[in-house]
């Protein structure tokens, strides 16, 4: 019985010093991966920032970017707008992978995903448009 | 023999426990997405920032 107790005693040891490191841990986001896809998507935000503006471009609430109105963007971007959303959404999917990946937990992907929508919304200028529930809305 | 069959028990018990506890860190999660967001978007205008430079040009 004591020999048990033993046991007990160092399993519960072992579940709380699992515990306590995972709860202090911070996500690294800095590994070669991540920073080339930042800085990608950080170098595409000059030609989204505008059409953000306009209402052509809105943030998704599964934390992408769509085409919500041609008509509000200049005819010569047009022809080149999906080619530009479908970029930055790839960016973004990677980014997910690779932060969950980077942190040894793929599963934590989606959960990422959704952190990172409801944190582009929080951080879109005013003006801009997100899709909620009922559909877009200008912020 | 009973013995080690409730050892065995907790000891499925407690490895329960120790994956529940590998949770989703929501805060660091938060954290680590408004960095990347505030230098995509490029928010914090502090002195280091490369596209100030270019724009002055």
């Amino acid at each position: 019985m004591q020999k048990m107790m033993m046991h007990l005693l160092v399993l519960v040891a072992m579940m709380l010093s699992a515990s306590g490191s995972y709860a202090a841990a911070d996500l690294e986001v800095n590994t070669p991966a991540i920073s080339a896809i930042k800085n990608s998507m950080q170098a595409r935000h000059a030609q989204l920032a505008p059409h953000y503006a306009s209402g052509a471009v809105g943030l998704t609430e599964d934390g992408l970017i769509a085409v919500r109105d041609v008509n509000a963007m200049p005819l010569k971007d047009r022809t080149g707008i999906n080619a530009l959303v479908g970029a930055e959404n790839s960016d973004r999917n990677a980014l997910y992978k690779e932060i969950a990946a980077g942190n040894g937990h793929p599963e934590w992907r989606g959960e990422i995903q959704s952190t990172f929508a409801g944190r582009w919304i929080d951080k879109a200028h005013v003006g801009w448009f997100y899709q909620g529930a009922g559909g877009w809305v200008k912020k | 023999m009973k013995r080690v069959l409730g050892f065995l028990g907790v000891a499925g018990v407690l490895s329960a426990c120790v994956t529940i506890n590998i949770y989703f860190p929501a805060a660091a999660a938060e954290k680590a997405a408004d960095k990347i967001i505030d230098e995509v978007w490029q928010l914090q205008n502090d002195a280091k920032e490369p596209a100030a430079d270019t724009q002055k040009k």
